[in-house]
Parts: structure tokens; C-alpha cells; sequence
């Protein structure tokens, strides 16, 4: 196995939504390692989307430490956060996050404007099976293809790490397929981290490793010995 | 940031319409101030522009008889740079065809060529040449309501000799730029002009050989205007000179001055009052426009974008929307002020206008609109950039809501579902809700300021002619006759009632403020022509002492019952002292009034009389005006019915015509405000109103939600905005009030209601702007993501 990419220590968020409070990660302890695909699997409000946030660092924990190799993002400001997602973070998200206004190309551009060693947005979208209509607009994309733009806009800079939530959520089991087709063979090529929310347990067939999510913590951690090709998936 | 840009691009494609709406309203403020600023900076220049061609006097005086050695005697006074002396007198006029008897201002040429000081511009024609003694140059005013032509003929009664004169020139004179009548408040062109003639010609009249009765001084620049006029008051005293005079007493000049004071002081209030205004509700729209964007500023930050990239995008959205109504404000308010100028510039007659182009100006307006909307944006901006990413992606928690009523009363039972559902959402967005109303209460108060001078002007119009001065007619004769004039008048045919006045000019004091003014002697118990207290109450003027309008009252500090000092101009020149007895309601000129009797008293002379006012029998108008043409006393008539149609004609025409601008752009504004609060509440709501369809209500159901809050807010908008309309007409008012005209303050019951109704309309058809777009709602895109 690899070295560690991320590594939580007693993790928790609290939120305070309205006049309730919610503890959405009780001191969750994890090692994620590097180019490992990761299937978190659990009911809603048990976590799962608030550990990707806060990986991601579109979140903040309350208490407790995360580390991306040797940096300690829960000590970085808006400013480091900011620079860290732009230089190792992808994110997919489930209803795509598209920017309406902006074409394929244009969306993947988004990103690779501001990256530092990013690949060409045809090469991108050409990732994802997507070259021939790099220039329509979200609204003339089907929802597979909406989710492949975003794919797409997420591996273009090159990241070292991929967090997708629900990203087949809003689309049936054939175009689901071919969305977690185009992210493992991001891994395979890139070797980019991946960790994929999902309420689909057929997903986690194609993971190194599935956590269990219940209550703010990790009820159980199962490892694959042998990971299925997404054309084997079916749902 | 190429993307960005194409986003930015987009975006505003999308939001055209809105973003439209935003940028009429920022060019409704900036066209305001370049329209109103630019018109009355051109205006004022092309005066001063005007005065320096045609070379127009500083002082002028006028004589029974000065013999022209006097000339040089003038010229030698410290700080006179030229003199002018010329005959001035005025004559009836015999017009063919006119059955109304006219007044000319005669004044004289010098032989074949300009005059010194007030110098001619001619429009047609040529000045008389020498010799010949029956060519003269009319007034263009005059010219062109009497339809003469070059070649026309009319005569008139010179020192009591009919006189057949030839007209061969025509032209504009900027010493007559406003030429009203004696016995006149108002100018009416077809029944007074200014006739120019041969000084030979005149002096053989009048008898005026190698003498003068009027002159006009151009002082040296830093010269002391009232040193001068002393010493040519000493000059001229025996030669029964009546105080000279400055340029602020010299009728036309002191009316123009107050038409462009007028037009200044709108400027001065109304723009301010439109771009603030303007400048708030962009503010206002900006930052909900913004705050909609939170989702889409959370993903570009989840993207790596830093605060200031995402910042800067959306304040480049907003700049360019200002920037957008300031180039159509630039462009409105530029047109506006050309023809603004041109009407005025006609009106007045200037032979010429000067465009003035006033950078500072648009930049002005350029600067506060855009800092208007970068300070509503940066607040918007602010609060969506400081969230955490995941946050912002996500739709706004739950606002709390809890319940202002008792649970045991079940509000549903008196309000329908809808109307409850909006009630909550009016009463937890107290903030919002609150701007939305001042919005529209504001749209609604620029329009009631912009139309309120109406209702004023026709204030003025009854109690100037129908409360205080209710005669047909004043004769005002050549010079002051004895008062038993007054039985030779009432014998004239038609003639009902005659009251007869004498008028002096005078200097009125109290501390260091002094005026020049006319003080009149009249009846105790005028009838026709009444004084009009500040309660609208008509009084008997007092045994003893001063009545005095009440806006002198206010310049000179004084109230009933304080002493002022009084210089009499005429006859023996002496200084008396005279106690406030009323203050008077009267809205042009300012003016004293006191006993006939106790006048004449303080002239120490027998009674006399300068002018009388007349009740005429109408059916037997044409005999009394032929009498009048007969009367070589008469040295003019002036017409009530005549005055009031010019007054309405002319200033009227001038003051409601610039209302009507204000509006239009006033109603634009409000157009804009009630639309884009209309539709960024729809967008707000978006998510909320399509989950109600979802849930079965039917698009009328939904609609109804929205519209309710709409109609409520409009309507709790339209009793505040009349206040604040109230406040800023007051503002406006104060600010109009000068010594040449003011106006009393009254609002109309329509005035509200057509500014209220202007609201309503904007807000009705915004209503169904919103209903389209809730037709078109896409429910399952809707639930799932917003763009």
C-alpha cells in the first residue's frame, strides 16, 4: 500500500442549523491512501458529503486534525483553502454544478485558466468521450453528459485527488455506468485518488477500499481484494 | 479570466430585460442632472454671452429732461466705462385691425447707426436712416404677434399727435428680453412692443432737442455699482431723475434672472433628489441580484477561485449594468438639455445659443451611480463570498419562522392559505420587505414632486386674479396726474368702478438690508384689487403704516409691528420711518402698500394718481378702448383676462412643460424599481413557489402568492410615498421662492392619485411580466438546481 494521502484525527462537525444543533462527524479517525479508489456508503446525515467537504476544503471541521500528506488543513485560512483546491482537488458533484452559461469547453476552461499544469479542456472532455460536443451548452447535454463535463472539469488540472458526491445520483444505471467508467479510467491513467459518495451499494464493487458510514462515524471498513471493471457493474 | 468574462457576457444576455430595467432606472438620475444642469449652464451662458455682443448697461436712469452736456458730466463719474443717453418714452399705439389699445417703449437711435450700450440685433430689415423720421425698428415678439412684415404700417400717439410710422427693421434687444407692459405682470406681446426710432425724430415729439430722459451706464470691471449710482442720483436729481437703478431692478433682466434662478433651482433639487434616489434602488436591486448568485459563487470558489476573482466578477457584472444606464443617461440627458435649451432659448428669444459641455457633469453622475451599486454589491458580495464553499452551494437554511399569534387562533381561518403563507413571508423578511416599500414609496414621491407644480401653479393663477387683483383693467398714465383724473376716467364709456393709485419708488431698510420697490397709495377700501393676508383672508389696509408682501417681510427680518426705514425716491427725497401693519400674500414682485391719503401725507403733496384700476361693463369693450386710443394721458392698458392667458401661455407652458420631463423620467424610474422587485422576488422564490406546484397548487394559486405580497407591499408604499412627495415638493418649493415670483405650496388630491396610479400601472404590468414567467416555471429543474 501506499502512503497515506489524507489522515483524520478525531474529526467532528458540528453544525448549528436554525435553533438545532447537529454533530454531522463525531472524532472520525481515517488514512486514505494515495491513488486509492474509495466507495463511502451510508444513509443520509451520517456524514459522509461533510468528510468530503471538508477534505475538499469547502468546508472547516469544528475540532480534531486533517492532514493532506504533511499539510494540516484544519489550520489553513480561506486564502491556503482556496489554493489548496486549486492545485490537488477535483470535485464532481451530483447535480453537476455546471455553469449554465458557459459551453462544455468553456466550463472545463473554468479550471484549467487557473490551474498550474493543466491539460488541454478537448483533451479533458476527449477523457470523458466527450470531444464531439465540447461547444453545447449544459441545457443541449444530457444529464450523463452533464455529469461527464464535470468529470471532465474536475481531472483537467491534473489533481491529486478526486471527491465525487453521489455523481451517478441524478442519472439511470446505463449513463451511471459510464460515469464511473470515465472516473476509474481517470485513475487507471492518472492515478488520481477517488473517493465516491454513493447510496448505490453496486458501486462499491469497483473500490480498493468501502467505509461504512453511521451516525457521524465509521461503522466498518471493507477492503476488496479484486475490483470489478465498471462494465461488470449492474443496477 | 477569459471565462469569466463569457460568463459575465451571458449573464447579462439572460438578465437582459432586468438588467434594462436597472440601467433605465441609473439613467433616469444621470439624464435628470445633465438635462437640468447642462440647460441652465447653457442658458446662463448664452446670457452672459448675449449681454457682452450687444453690450448691455450695468445702471440705468431714467429723467424728465437732462440737456446732453450732462453726458460728459456722467462719463467722468469714477468707474463708468460708457454712457448712453437716449429719449425713452412710452405711447399708445394704433394698430389696424387690433381693436385693443397697445403700448409702445419708444426708444431712440442715434442717427444712422447702433447705440453705444443696449445694442440692436437685427433679424430683418435695417435701422431707420437719417432723416427719415417715420422708420422704425420693432421688437420681434411684437412683430411677430401682430404678424408685421417688413413694409407693415401703424400709427401711434406721440405726445398727443397720431403719427404714421413704417416698419424696416426687426430685432432683439437684450435690454427687452423679457418686455412686459406697464401695469403688467406678465409680457403680452401683441399689446406692448418696443418701437426704436430716430432720436430726431423722438426729440421732435417730445420737445427733447438736444436733451435726454433715459441713460444707461457699463461700469469698469470691480467698479462699485452703488458709489456710481449715488453720484448720477446727485447728477440727475434736478433734472427730476427718479433713482437709478442696477441690473437686479431692471425689469427684464431681474425676470430672466428669475426664470434661470428657477431653472437652476430645479436643478439644484430635483437631480439630486432623482440620482439619490436612483442610486438607492440600484443599490437596492444590485445586492438581490448578487445575493441570487450564491450558488454559483460557492461552486467557482469550490473551484479554486479566490474571494477577490469571484468579487471582482460580479462587480464587473454590476459595473457594467450602471455603466450602461449612464451612457443611456448621458445620452437622454444630453438630447433633454438641447431641447430644454432650445425651448427656453426661444422662448427668451436669445438670437443665439451657446452649448456648454459639462464634463464635470457626467462624471458627477457617473461617480455616484457607480458607487451606489459597487456599495449594494460589495454587501451582497460580502455575505455570499464569507461563506464556507459547501455552504453557499447549498440552498439558504430555513429561515426561522415562528409564530406571532397565539396557537389557538387559527389564522386560516380568516385568511386563505396564500395570504398566509405571503403574511409570513412579508413579516420574516422585515428588512427586505421595508426596502421594497421605501422603493416604491420613493418611486412614487419623485413622480408626486414632479407633478405637483401644477396644483401650485393653478394656486397661484386663483389667488392672484380671482382673490387679490379682480379688475378688468389699469390705465397707467404718462406721468402722475391729479387725483380728480380719476372722474375724467369713470366717465369713460363702460367704465363701472375706478380705483385709483399713486406709486413711488422707493428704498425700503431694516439693518443693512434694503430693497428697491414700488410702494402704492390706494383706497382704504379697494374692492377690486384686494390685499391678501398670508391666511388667504382678504384685510383693510391700516389707517397708518406699511403693507408689505410677505416675502419681503422674510428678507428684511421684519414682522408686524417693527419699524423700517423708508427712502422716498421722487418729490422732495426725504426718509420717514413707518411701522409693519400686514403682511401680504402676493407671489410676484415684492411690493409696499400703504393709505392714499396717508401718502400723499408723507409725500407732502395734494393727491395724486400714477394709475387706476378699472371694473369694465364687457358688452361695451370696443367703445371704452376706442376712448382709451383718444387719451393722450394714457400711457398704457394692461388687461386682466390678457395677462392671465399670457401667464398661462408662458411661464405656465415653461414650468409644466419641464414637469412633464421630470415625469416621464420619474416614471421611468418607477417602472424600473416595481419590475425588478417583482421579478428578483420571483427568482427568490423560484425553488419555493415551484415545490407548491409540484404540490398541486395551480399557476393562479402560485401567481396569487407572489402578487398578494406585490399588491400589499405597493400599497402600504403608496401613504409613505406621498409623505416624503409632500416633503420634497415643500423642498422644492422653498427652494423656488424668489422676489421676482413664488408659489404656495399646494398639492392636489390628483396629484397622488396620478403618481400613485403611475405605481400601480408599473406594478401591474410587472405582474404580468411574472405571471409568463411562472407559466414557464420548470418544476423538476427547479427542485433540483437553480441557475
Amino acid at each position: 500500500m501506499n502512503q497515506s494521502i489524507f489522515t483524520a484525527q478525531a474529526l467532528t462537525k458540528i453544525y448549528a442549523s436554525g435553533e438545532v444543533e447537529v454533530r454531522a462527524l463525531r472524532e472520525l479517525d481515517l488514512d486514505i491512501a494515495a491513488g486509492e479508489v474509495v466507495v463511502l456508503l451510508g444513509p443520509s446525515g451520517s456524514g459522509k458529503s461533510t468528510l468530503l467537504n471538508i477534505m475538499g476544503g469547502l468546508d472547516r471541521a469544528s475540532s480534531g486534525r486533517l492532514y493532506f500528506n504533511d499539510l494540516e488543513l484544519t489550520s489553513l485560512g480561506d486564502r491556503d483553502l482556496t489554493t489548496y483546491r486549486r492545485q490537488h482537488i477535483g470535485f464532481v458533484f451530483q447535480f453537476y454544478n455546471l455553469m449554465p452559461s458557459l459551453t462544455a469547453y468553456e466550463n472545463v476552461a473554468l479550471v484549467t485558466e487557473i490551474a498550474e499544469h493543466p491539460m488541454r479542456p478537448e483533451e479533458a472532455l476527449a477523457l470523458v468521450g466527450l470531444e464531439a460536443r465540447m461547444d453545447h451548452f449544459p441545457s443541449q447535454l444530457s444529464g450523463g453528459e452533464q455529469q461527464r463535463v464535470a468529470i471532465a472539469r474536475a481531472i483537467a488540472k491534473r489533481p491529486e485527488v478526486l471527491l465525487c458526491d453521489e455523481p451517478t445520483g441524478a442519472l439511470d444505471s446505463k449513463t451511471g455506468i459510464l460515469v464511473i467508467e470515465a472516473l476509474l479510467s481517470v485513475n487507471a491513467q492518472l492515478g488520481t485518488t477517488t473517493l465516491i459518495i454513493t447510496h448505490n451499494a453496486s458501486i462499491q464493487t469497483v473500490a480498493d477500499r468501502v467505509l461504512f458510514f453511521a451516525d457521524g462515524q465509521i461503522s466498518r471498513i471493507q477492503k476488496n481484494e479484486m475490483r470489478r471493471a465498471a462494465a461488470a457493474l449492474s443496477w | 479570466m477569459r471565462v469569466l468574462d463569457i460568463k459575465l457576457f451571458r449573464d447579462l444576455k439572460r438578465l437582459w430585460a432586468q438588467a434594462l430595467a436597472i440601467a433605465l432606472v441609473v439613467g433616469g438620475g444621470v439624464a435628470t442632472l445633465v438635462m437640468a444642469v447642462g440647460s441652465y449652464r447653457s442658458l446662463e451662458e448664452t446670457r452672459t454671452a448675449y449681454y457682452d455682443r450687444h453690450r448691455f448697461g450695468d445702471v440705468f436712469a431714467q429723467v424728465r429732461r437732462a440737456p446732453k452736456m450732462m453726458i460728459d458730466r456722467i462719463a467722468e463719474i469714477p468707474g463708468v466705462a460708457a454712457v448712453d443717453a437716449r429719449i425713452a418714452k412710452l405711447a399708445l399705439l394704433d394698430i389696424p385691425n387690433f381693436r385693443e389699445p397697445a403700448t409702445g417703449q419708444f426708444v431712440s437711435l442715434p442717427e444712422g447707426g447702433q447705440p453705444v450700450l443696449n445694442q440692436l440685433h437685427i433679424r430683418a430689415g435695417r435701422l431707420p436712416e437719417p432723416g427719415r423720421t417715420e422708420e422704425v425698428v420693432i421688437s420681434e415678439s411684437f412683430a411677430g404677434a401682430h404678424a408685421f412684415v417688413l413694409g407693415a404700417r401703424f400709427s401711434a400717439i406721440l405726445n398727443g399727435r397720431k403719427r404714421e410710422l413704417l416698419v424696416v427693421g426687426i430685432a432683439l434687444s437684450p435690454e427687452f428680453i423679457y418686455a412686459i407692459g406697464p401695469g403688467d405682470i406678465m409680457p403680452d406681446n401683441r399689446r406692448f412692443g418696443i418701437v426704436w426710432m430716430s432720436e430726431k425724430a423722438l426729440a421732435n415729439a417730445y420737445d427733447l432737442d438736444g436733451a435726454f430722459s433715459s441713460v444707461s451706464l457699463k461700469l469698469l470691471r470691480g467698479a462699485s455699482e452703488r458709489d456710481v449710482i449715488m453720484r448720477l442720483d446727485a447728477l440727475l436729481d434736478r433734472y427730476g431723475g427718479t433713482a437709478a437703478h442696477g441690473r437686479k431692478d431692471q425689469t427684464s433682466h431681474a425676470w430672466l434672472d428669475h426664470e434661470l434662478d428657477m431653472l437652476s433651482n430645479m436643478s439644484r433639487t430635483l437631480p439630486p433628489i432623482f440620482l439619490l434616489v436612483a442610486a438607492f434602488l440600484v443599490n437596492l436591486t444590485l445586492s438581490r441580484l448578487v445575493a441570487l448568485e450564491r450558488e454559483q459563487t460557492g461552486l467557482l470558489k469550490a473551484l479554486g477561485y479566490r474571494n477577490i476573482a469571484v468579487a471582482s466578477h460580479y462587480m464587473k457584472f454590476v459595473i457594467l449594468i450602471v455603466v450602461g444606464g449612464i451612457a443611456i443617461g448621458s445620452v437622454a440627458g444630453t438630447w433633454l438639455g438641447i431641447v430644454v435649451t432650445k425651448l427656453f432659448g426661444d422662448f427668451f428669444r436669445f438670437p443665439f445659443l451657446v452649448f456648454v459641455k459639462s464634463p464635470d457633469l457626467y462624471l458627477m453622475a457617473a461617480a455616484l451611480s457607480v458607487l451606489a451599486a459597487i456599495v449594494g454589491a460589495a454587501r451582497a458580495i460580502g455575505e455570499v463570498v464569507a461563506l464556507a464553499p459547501a455552504v453557499a452551494m447549498q440552498p439558504p437554511a430555513p429561515p426561522r419562522f415562528h409564530r406571532v399569534l397565539p396557537r389557538w387562533f387559527n389564522i386560516a381561518l380568516v385568511l386563505s392559505q396564500p395570504a398566509v403563507m405571503m403574511l409570513r413571508n412579508v413579516t420574516h423578511h422585515p428588512i427586505r420587505a421595508a426596502f421594497t416599500t421605501l422603493g416604491m414609496a420613493l418611486a412614487t414621491a419623485i413622480l408626486i414632486v414632479s407633478l405637483f407644480t401644477r396644483g401650485t401653479m393653478e394656486e397661484l393663477i386663483n389667488v392672484t386674479y380671482f382673490m387679490a387683483d379682480r379688475q378688468d383693467a389699469t390705465i397707467s398714465f404718462v406721468e402722475k396726474r391729479p387725483q380728480d383724473t380719476v372722474y375724467q376716467i369713470a366717465r369713460l364709456p363702460g367704465v363701472l368702478a375706478v380705483e385709483p393709485y399713486r406709486e413711488i419708488p422707493v428704498r425700503i431698510r431694516s439693518g443693512n438690508v434694503e430693497r428697491r420697490i414700488m410702494l402704492s397709495g390706494r383706497p382704504r377700501d379697494a374692492d377690486l384689487s384686494r390685499i391678501i393676508d398670508v391666511d388667504l383672508r382678504p384685510v383693510v389696509l391700516p389707517e397708518s403704516g406699511l403693507a408689505i408682501s410677505d416675502m419681503l417681510a422674510q428678507i428684511l427680518d421684519v414682522r408686524v409691528g417693527d419699524l423700517v426705514e423708508i427712502d422716498l425716491l421722487e418729490g422732495q427725497r426725504r426718509t420717514v420711518i413707518l411701522p409693519i401693519a400686514a403682511r401680504v400674500e402676493d407671489y410676484f414682485g415684492i411690493r409696499g402698500m400703504m393709505d392714499a391719503q396717508a401718502l400723499s401725507r408723507l409725500m407732502r403733496e395734494a393727491p395724486a394718481v400714477n394709475s387706476v384700476h378699472l371694473s369694465l361693463d364687457t358688452n361695451r369693450l370696443d367703445a371704452f378702448y376706442g376712448a382709451v386710443k383718444q387719451l393722450p394721458i394714457v400711457g398704457g392698458l394692461a388687461l386682466q383676462r390678457a395677462s392671465l392667458a399670457n401667464f398661462r401661455e408662458t411661464v405656465a407652458l415653461l414650468v409644466t412643460t419641464m414637469a412633464s420631463i421630470y415625469t416621464g423620467l420619474a416614471a421611468i424610474i418607477a417602472f424600473g424599481v416595481v419590475y425588478n422587485s417583482a421579478r428578483i422576488s420571483l427568482s427568490e422564490r423560484a425553488r419555493e413557489l415551484a415545490s407548491l406546484r409540484v404540490l398541486g397548487f395551480t399557476r393562479g394559486e402560485v401567481l396569487r402568492i407572489l402578487l398578494l405580497e406585490l399588491t400589499l407591499l405597493t400599497m402600504l408604499a403608496q401613504p409613505l410615498g406621498w409623505i416624503i412627495g409632500y416633503g420634497l415638493a415643500w423642498m422644492m418649493k422653498t427652494n423656488l421662492a424668489g422676489e421676482t415670483m413664488r408659489v404656495r405650496l399646494v398639492v392636489e388630491n390628483s396629484t397622488y392619485v396620478l403618481a400613485s396610479a403611475i405605481v400601480i400601472v408599473a406594478a401591474v404590468l410587472s405582474a404580468l411580466v411574472v405571471r409568463a414567467r411562472i407559466n414557464r416555471l420548470d418544476l423538476v429543474s427547479v427542485l433540483k438546481t437553480r441557475d
